[in-house]
């Protein structure tokens, strides 16, 4: 006696594929979505007590970021400017405006403002400023075009492929030392070449080959181990 | 366990659902520089040590250094020798937290000025062209009327690096055909340094001999 139809059989073959498939499409989905700026809020720019634009801070008035971010090239935390740095410039500019409110009660009172957190690692992942900085990382390479961004968003996904991707080839990656802050730095290229101690470059790896050896880099099997970034 | 049987493709489920639902390591109980606090009153996690605390290396018995003072006159010598490198820190510290007023070459044109802030003098005035070095170094740690003190942002050793770029500046605005080697000639305005937004205080790399000639004169 046959109760189902012939061509269950082939349904039930092509059920199988068809589930493996499916499970291979989740587990894809799934990584897509890890990584996409839903998780990792990259590009996603965050609401702050006071709507602090670097476009004008650093693009239109020039100000370096060491005025502000003081601590960045000898520690590992780069330094969020107390009231009174904005105080230096705006005790005069913009005196009435409603948006430096609560600037003014900040700096009237003694309370701290609240800053939402923008680049934000786990706590179980160690990370370093000082060292990118000496060792000729430029900020726009992991924080984007700062002197664009009317209110600060995080450029990179900051999950660990994104440092691998560097710390597996830093040369790519790798400016003269007093470069690192200029957030117009474009790697050399034969459209652009760039002079430096004396060496005319027209390609970024002879460059960066050459910055490896006099920034005495480790090797990328130090830097990729995991006790580097885990400890 | 036939029953543990039954229910395993449903745990195994379960496992894959509650994966990474935990964020104890992501948050541990510490606390990143001046992140906030719910224990104290005002929400710092970073504390004021107690008034009257020395902190070891900060002692400052060397008053000369630390104040610029010699009994109550400025006084007009540098507490260490001069090199290349002092100047060098000097002009790159004075880029980053004077020139938004000053500008780079001092005559009180910066950036924040052409948007209102009040206009600071230029350098390059018989007075504060006679000024004692001390005087400056007083003025960077204690402000001076509108302008605000930068004792928070620049150390000690890096005020006088700036003091020893102002006066390096001073003398290079004024100088004369009889202070630069034969051949060459004092400009007769300061460069331009304007126009060049984004860059932080930052100059470009200057642009190599070869730009726009084509291919090879290298060898
Ligand atoms: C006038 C002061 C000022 C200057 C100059 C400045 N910043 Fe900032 N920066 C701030 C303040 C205030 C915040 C916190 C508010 C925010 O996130 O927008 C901040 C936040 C940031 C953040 C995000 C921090 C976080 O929460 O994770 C980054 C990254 C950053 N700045 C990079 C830079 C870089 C790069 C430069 C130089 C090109 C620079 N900043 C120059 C004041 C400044
Ligand atoms: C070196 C001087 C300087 C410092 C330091 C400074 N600002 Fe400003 N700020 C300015 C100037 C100049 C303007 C006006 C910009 C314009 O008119 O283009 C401005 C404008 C603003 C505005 C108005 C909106 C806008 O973006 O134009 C806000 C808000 C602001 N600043 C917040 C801050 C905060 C918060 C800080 C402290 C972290 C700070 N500023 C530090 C010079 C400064
Ligand atoms: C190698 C990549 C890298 C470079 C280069 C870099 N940053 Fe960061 N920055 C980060 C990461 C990652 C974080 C988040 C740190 C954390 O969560 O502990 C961060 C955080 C910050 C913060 C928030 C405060 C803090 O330290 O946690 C500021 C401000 C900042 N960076 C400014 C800068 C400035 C200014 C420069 C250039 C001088 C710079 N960064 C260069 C990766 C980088
Ligand atoms: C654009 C390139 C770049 C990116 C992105 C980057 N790094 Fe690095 N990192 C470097 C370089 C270059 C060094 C210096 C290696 C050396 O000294 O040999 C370094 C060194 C380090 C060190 C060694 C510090 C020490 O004192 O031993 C740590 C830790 C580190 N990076 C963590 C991170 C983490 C965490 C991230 C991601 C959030 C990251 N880095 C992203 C380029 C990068
Ligand atoms: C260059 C720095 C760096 C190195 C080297 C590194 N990691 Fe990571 N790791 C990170 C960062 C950053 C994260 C956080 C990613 C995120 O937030 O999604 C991370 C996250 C992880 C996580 C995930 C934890 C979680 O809950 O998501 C594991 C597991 C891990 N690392 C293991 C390792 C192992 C094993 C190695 C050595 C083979 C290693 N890491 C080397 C930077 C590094
Ligand atoms: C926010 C703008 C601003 C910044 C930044 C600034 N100044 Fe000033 N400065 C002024 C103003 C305004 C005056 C004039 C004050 C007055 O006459 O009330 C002044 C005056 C001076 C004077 C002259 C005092 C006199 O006797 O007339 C000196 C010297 C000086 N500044 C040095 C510095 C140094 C060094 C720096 C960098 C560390 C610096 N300033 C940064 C605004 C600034």
């Amino acid at each position: 006696m046959q109760i189902f139809h012939r061509a269950t059989n082939t349904i039930a073959k092509a059920s199988i594929y068809g589930a493996l498939l499916l499970v291979g499409f989740i587990l894809w989905a799934c990584v897509q979505f890890q990584r996409s700026p839903y998780v990792t809020y990259a590009h996603v720019a965050r609401p702050q007590p006071v709507p602090f634009s670097h476009e004008h801070h650093v693009g239109a008035i020039g100000i370096d970021c060491r005025y502000c971010h003081t601590s960045v090239e000898n520690s590992n935390f780069a330094g969020i400017p107390p009231t009174k740095t904005c105080m230096n410039c705006h005790s005069e500019i913009w005196l009435g405006a409603g948006m430096l409110q609560p600037v003014r009660d900040s700096y009237a009172t003694g309370k701290s403002l609240v800053w939402n957190r923008v680049d934000d690692l786990p706590d179980f992942v160690y990370f370093d400023h000082s060292i990118h900085i000496n060792k000729g990382v430029g900020c726009n390479t992991c924080h984007g075009p700062v002197d664009r961004m009317p209110l600060m968003y995080n450029e990179g996904s900051l999950q660990m492929e994104w440092c691998l991707d560097c710390h597996r080839s830093p040369a790519k990656n790798l400016r003269p030392r007093d470069q690192v802050f200029n957030m117009r730095y474009e790697q050399p290229s034969t459209q652009k070449p760039l002079l430096y101690a004396g060496k005319v470059y027209t390609d970024q790896m002879a460059l960066g080959a050459d910055l490896v050896k006099q920034y005495h880099l480790r090797t990328v099997a130090d830097i990729t181990s995991c006790s580097t970034c885990h400890r | 366990m036939p029953n543990l049987r039954k229910f395993s493709p449903l745990l195994l489920l379960a496992i894959f659902a509650f994966v990474g639902c935990r964020q104890d390591m992501h948050d541990q109980p510490r606390y990143k520089p001046l992140a906030q606090s719910d224990f104290y009153p005002d929400m710092r996690s970073a504390r004021q040590p107690v008034e009257g605390t020395v902190a070891r290396g900060q002692l400052h018995e060397d008053t000369y250094f630390y104040t610029g003072m010699v009994g109550n006159k400025p006084g007009d010598y540098m507490p260490f020798p001069v090199t290349q490198d002092v100047l060098e820190r000097g002009q790159q510290r004075f880029d980053i937290y004077c020139t938004p007023c000053h500008s780079r070459n001092g005559d009180g044109k910066g950036a924040v000025v052409q948007r209102g802030f009040q206009s600071p003098p230029s350098y390059h005035t018989d007075r504060l062209r006679n000024a004692p070095l001390g005087y400056f170094f007083g003025v960077i740690t204690n402000g001076f009327g509108a302008m605000p003190d930068y004792a928070e942002q620049v150390p000690p050793r890096d005020r006088w690096d700036i003091v020893a770029y102002i006066r390096a500046l001073q003398l290079s605005q004024n100088a004369t055909q009889a202070d630069v080697p034969a051949g060459q000639k004092v400009p007769s305005a300061a460069p331009e340094f304007r126009g060049d937004p984004g860059s932080g205080a930052t100059l470009p790399l200057p642009a190599p001999p070869s730009q726009n000639k084509t291919g090879e004169d290298s060898k």
